[in-house]
């Protein structure tokens, strides 16, 4: 499957139609259904929409937690699987809008709280670079329908690394922008001051002309950002020299990293490389410290805010206004019923966890703590951003894990490596991830997180990188067809 | 004896169009689930948008209650599970409500006592539920209508008092538009918190929610008062609980103790971003607060030296208290203008079901009107007919007057003529009259009888004792 533009061109000057390109999307869907489990629901019917904007027409596929009217949407959940929304998503609706055609609606790991694909409750997900491995998540779906080039892009959702994370997996382009750039309408919420919009493309510019459509102002949205004058298509090929990068030494330096396998040595030397290369294309690129401390408190911190709010957010899920209907003896007990039976093991626990920092006794100590943690972050980003124009870093600490690969507990150092991709989230900084090689056969990724409100200036770094680094449109060869 | 300390909590619903967080219609309804859209059933994706005109009103509460407002109005989540609260969290204030800090007068038995209010919070009402035996139905109609809730400090020590205070929060809504708190409709809704005590520290208080009347509430507060006093009497000691009022059996029941009671787990509503309040929103929303009804009272009694309970009629409803306002500003006496709307307006409004603002007669009609009568151009008495027909046929009143020809005759010659040409006729009874027999009456009957009672009473009665006394 070729890029937005590649497509753009293609139908302009009709070599294909968009009828055409539905039935190639659809037929390869389900072609490759049983094998990867990308999708809840396959959308047989095409919705016809004509708009002359730079996506009418182009395929894509619509992660299973944005609200669509009449088309089942289950957020990968037992609780709703039979849910069927009677409202649009502004997300869904702006797509529609501009004449995309909805392909399916993508599995992710359980109401979006995961990072394996393995949680949904239609199965787990696969990557398409080694079937034996996983694709990650929430977006899991998403990530793996682009990566097998069944759609060109697919929208996902990103609450820790949710986008940004399966698009390193798979090999592709995943980018959130700004907090509130894109109007969270419709999207179910899992932690909703860290839940962000995003998008899994082939490249960078399909990146920014799929959030040129998405971005503005939404009245059914308090959060959302009022509307720019700019397009980021427009300005993503400006010259970059004398941007100044900045990478992590508490992360990134290999004499940190004795006992790290193989893997994630090469990964960490291959970064390298990446730097050298941006050093040739003109950025200016420092390495800089960071206070280990507060890096080792991200991954707590997010567990923290991200289970409170959770465990809020999804209170809507007792079956008694929709859903499935418990059995018991008086309310509570038919409430408890649903829900007992709505969510796997997984999802309690974070609930129960969710509960116990919102606790009164435990709330100071705990939820604040975590939220005092997220400000202190968060500034010392801010105060880097005043030097720097973005922070590189490798997306992963690792390739895609396969599925019976032991989780060990792993070590502070390695979840610093492998987690940091939520400062994105805290702070609402707009964050990509693009490819940027192999190790052992399986796609590797870097990302760029850049200022807050400086989508453009992110997106223009970030394209001036997969230039150079020349892994653009990636698809394994036995599904490039 | 014991000190009783009552604490009160008041929910009112807010008059808007739409509902707190949503654009569904806020309005009564008797048809269920009329009024309500996805965010008042909380599907999953929604988001709260916050109602400015809800917490504007909130704010013009919160300083009618001469609360401190804050800088930014913020939200936050109450979160707990029961199905009238469909998303199992309400969006409520608890960091920064609209209003801490503040007080109000009340007057209790003609006494003046400050009321202070802790702090004044807008957050939204659950769905309403009706229960059958075997299973129970949910109206959302009410779901995310915004509520707002008055918290009072400890420091209301008897059940008058209370009450006074009810009566005057409800009179601010009232005057303030910011509510039409018809209690028949539960649109204002009361939690009782009690303690007794024997000196001046507060003792173990005991809560009842949702006490859905004044007279209600009175009852609650006597029975819960009653049962403490019991219990302290034999020395028991009360437990910190909430408890319901069980009006039929006039008892109060054990709901839970305070060792049950549910952690809300609050925290700041991440959907809403802080909201800044500008001086300038202020002023604009102070100006908007029209004179309430305790300053009226006092400027009836101090100013229009009007009795307490005159002052207390007219300003029961605002919209008669303006009326009379708008009386005095034209030219009348407080006194003749409060006499008329009393004795005989507010008597007409109360037999045909009617309001002030929406009756025929206007002010400058009632200053036309009773200007006639102290011109001497009408009797009071006629004034009455007048006002009636006036309201019967939506005439003003000097066109009533000319129509009737209820017109006083004033005129002394005409009067004069009739007197002379009577006593000529009886010679016989002007010499009873000189007798010290009253013959008087029967002149004043003929006149008015030849001028068909047209004839100015007082100026007759003068002219037949002058023409008496003349022979």
């Amino acid at each position: 499957m070729k890029t937005i533009m590649d497509l753009r061109e293609d139908l302009d000057t009709g070599k294909v139609t968009s009828n055409e390109l539905f039935s190639i999307s659809n037929k390869k869907a389900h072609e490759y259904q049983d094998e990867f489990n990308s999708f809840v629901t396959i959308v047989d019917k095409k919705e016809e929409q004509e708009s002359n904007t730079l996506l009418s027409g182009i395929p894509y596929a619509l992660k299973d937690n944005f609200s669509t009217t009449g088309i089942l949407t289950t957020a990968s959940s037992n609780i709703l699987k039979d849910y069927v929304p009677v409202y649009d998503a502004t997300v869904y609706k702006k797509l529609k809008d501009a004449g995309a055609i909805l392909v399916g609606k993508t599995v992710l790991d359980e109401l979006a709280m995961g990072g394996t694909g393995t949680t949904g409750h239609t199965g787990i997900v696969r990557n398409p670079w080694d079937k034996n491995r996983q694709i990650g998540g929430s977006s899991s779906g998403s990530a793996s329908a682009v990566a097998l080039g069944i759609v060109p892009f697919a929208i996902g959702s990103d609450t820790g690394d949710s986008v940004r994370k399966p698009a390193c997996f798979g090999g592709i382009v995943g980018f959130k922008p700004t907090y509130g750039r894109i109007s969270r309408y419709g999207l179910f919420a899992f932690a909703s001051s860290l839940d962000h919009v995003g998008c899994l493309t082939r490249c960078v510019k399909d990146a920014a002309i799929v959030t040129d459509i998405l971005k503005g102002k939404d009245e059914r949205d308090m959060t959302s950002l009022p509307d720019e004058d700019i397009k980021y298509s427009d300005v993503i090929d400006n010259d970059i020299k004398g941007k100044k990068l900045f990478y992590i030494k508490e992360i990134t330096d290999l004499n940190l990293y004795k006992d790290a396998g193989e893997e994630t040595l090469e990964i960490l030397n291959k970064f390298k490389e990446v730097i050298e290369k941006c050093k040739k294309l003109g950025f200016i690129v420092e390495e800089i410290s960071f206070d280990e401390q507060l890096l080792k408190a991200i991954y707590p911190t997010y567990i923290t805010i991200s289970s409170a709010e959770a465990t809020s957010n999804n209170s809507n899920l007792t079956g008694i206004p929709f859903g499935p209907r418990g059995n018991g003896n008086n309310i509570n007990e038919i409430m408890f019923d649903a829900r007992t039976k709505g969510f796997s093991e997984l999802i309690k626990r974070r609930f129960i966890l969710g509960s116990y920092v919102l606790q009164k006794e435990n709330q100071e100590r705990l939820f604040k703590n975590a939220q005092r943690l997220r400000h202190l972050i968060v500034d010392k980003m801010n105060e880097l951003f005043k030097t720097y124009d973005a922070m590189i870093l490798p997306a992963s600490g690792g390739i895609a894990p396969k599925f019976d690969s032991e989780i060990d507990r792993m070590s502070d150092r390695y979840l610093m490596l492998e987690n940091h991709m939520v400062i994105g989230n805290f702070g609402g900084f707009p964050s990509i991830t693009i490819p940027s090689g192999f190790v052992s056969n399986m796609p590797i990724g870097i990302n760029i997180t850049g200022r807050v409100f400086e989508d453009g200036l992110t997106l223009n770094i970030a394209n001036k990188i997969e230039e150079a680094l020349g892994y653009k449109g990636l698809i394994k060869e036995e599904y490039d067809v | 004896m014991y000190k009783v300390t009552i604490g009160l909590e008041v929910h009112c619903e807010v008059k808007t169009n739409s509902k707190n967080f949503s654009s569904a219609k806020n309005s009564y309804s008797e048809y269920p689930n009329e009024n309500i859209d996805t965010v008042d059933i909380g599907l999953p994706g929604i988001l709260p948008v916050a109602n400015k005109e809800a917490f504007k009103k909130a704010l013009m509460m919160a300083l009618a209650l001469n609360c401190k407002t804050p800088d930014i109005v913020m939200f936050d989540r109450k979160n707990y599970y029961y199905p009238d609260l469909p998303k199992g969290y309400q969006i409520t204030q608890e960091t920064k409500p609209v209003g801490v800090d503040g007080y109000i007068m009340v007057n209790v038995n003609g006494e003046d006592k400050k009321i202070n209010i802790n702090n004044i919070h807008l957050e939204e009402d659950t769905a309403s539920l009706d229960h059958f035996n075997d299973y129970s139905l949910i109206d959302y109609n009410r779901a995310g209508v915004p509520l707002l809730e008055t918290v009072t400090e400890p420091c209301i020590h008897s059940i008058e008092e209370a009450l006074a205070f009810l009566e005057a929060l409800k009179g601010i809504f009232l005057y303030t538009g910011v509510s039409d708190a018809r209690i028949d409709r539960g649109e204002m809704r009361v939690d009782v918190n009690i303690s007794l005590s024997k000196d001046d520290t507060l003792g173990t208080r005991t809560e009842m929610k949702n006490i859905n009347s004044f007279n209600s509430v009175k009852l609650a507060m006597e029975t819960e008062i009653k049962r403490q006093t019991e219990l302290l009497d034999k020395g028991e000691v009360i437990e910190q609980e909430t408890r319901r009022f069980d009006e039929e059996n006039m008892k109060t029941i054990r709901l839970r103790s305070k060792a049950d009671a549910i952690d809300y787990k609050y925290y700041i509503e991440p959907n809403i971003p802080p909201i800044i309040i500008s001086d300038d929103l202020i002023d604009e929303i102070k100006k908007e607060i029209p004179m309430l009804q305790f300053e009226r009272i006092e400027k009836y009694m101090n100013e229009y030296m009007l009795s307490r309970h005159d002052s207390e009629i007219l300003v029961k409803d605002k919209k008669v208290s303006d009326y009379f306002d708008e009386t005095v500003k034209l030219g009348l006496t407080p006194k003749e203008s409060s006499n008329f709307i009393m004795s005989v307006i507010l008597g007409y409004l109360n037999k045909f079901d009617m309001t002030i603002d929406k009756f025929f007669f206007t002010p400058n009609m009632l200053y036309d009107l009773i200007t006639m009568v102290n011109k001497g151009e009408i009797s009071s008495k006629q004034s009455k007919e007048v006002f009636l027909k006036c309201c019967e046929e939506n005439k003003e009143p000097k066109k009533i007057v000319k129509e009737l020809g209820v017109t006083q005759i004033t005129d002394d010659k005409t009067i004069r003529d009739i007197v002379i040409k009577r006593l000529d006729e009886r010679p016989d009874l002007i010499e009873d009259h000189r007798k010290g027999k009253n013959t008087f009456n029967y002149f004043v009957g003929e006149v008015m009888k030849e001028t068909k009672g047209k004839a100015n009473p007082s100026l007759t009665a003068s002219i037949i004792k002058e023409e008496m006394e003349k022979r």
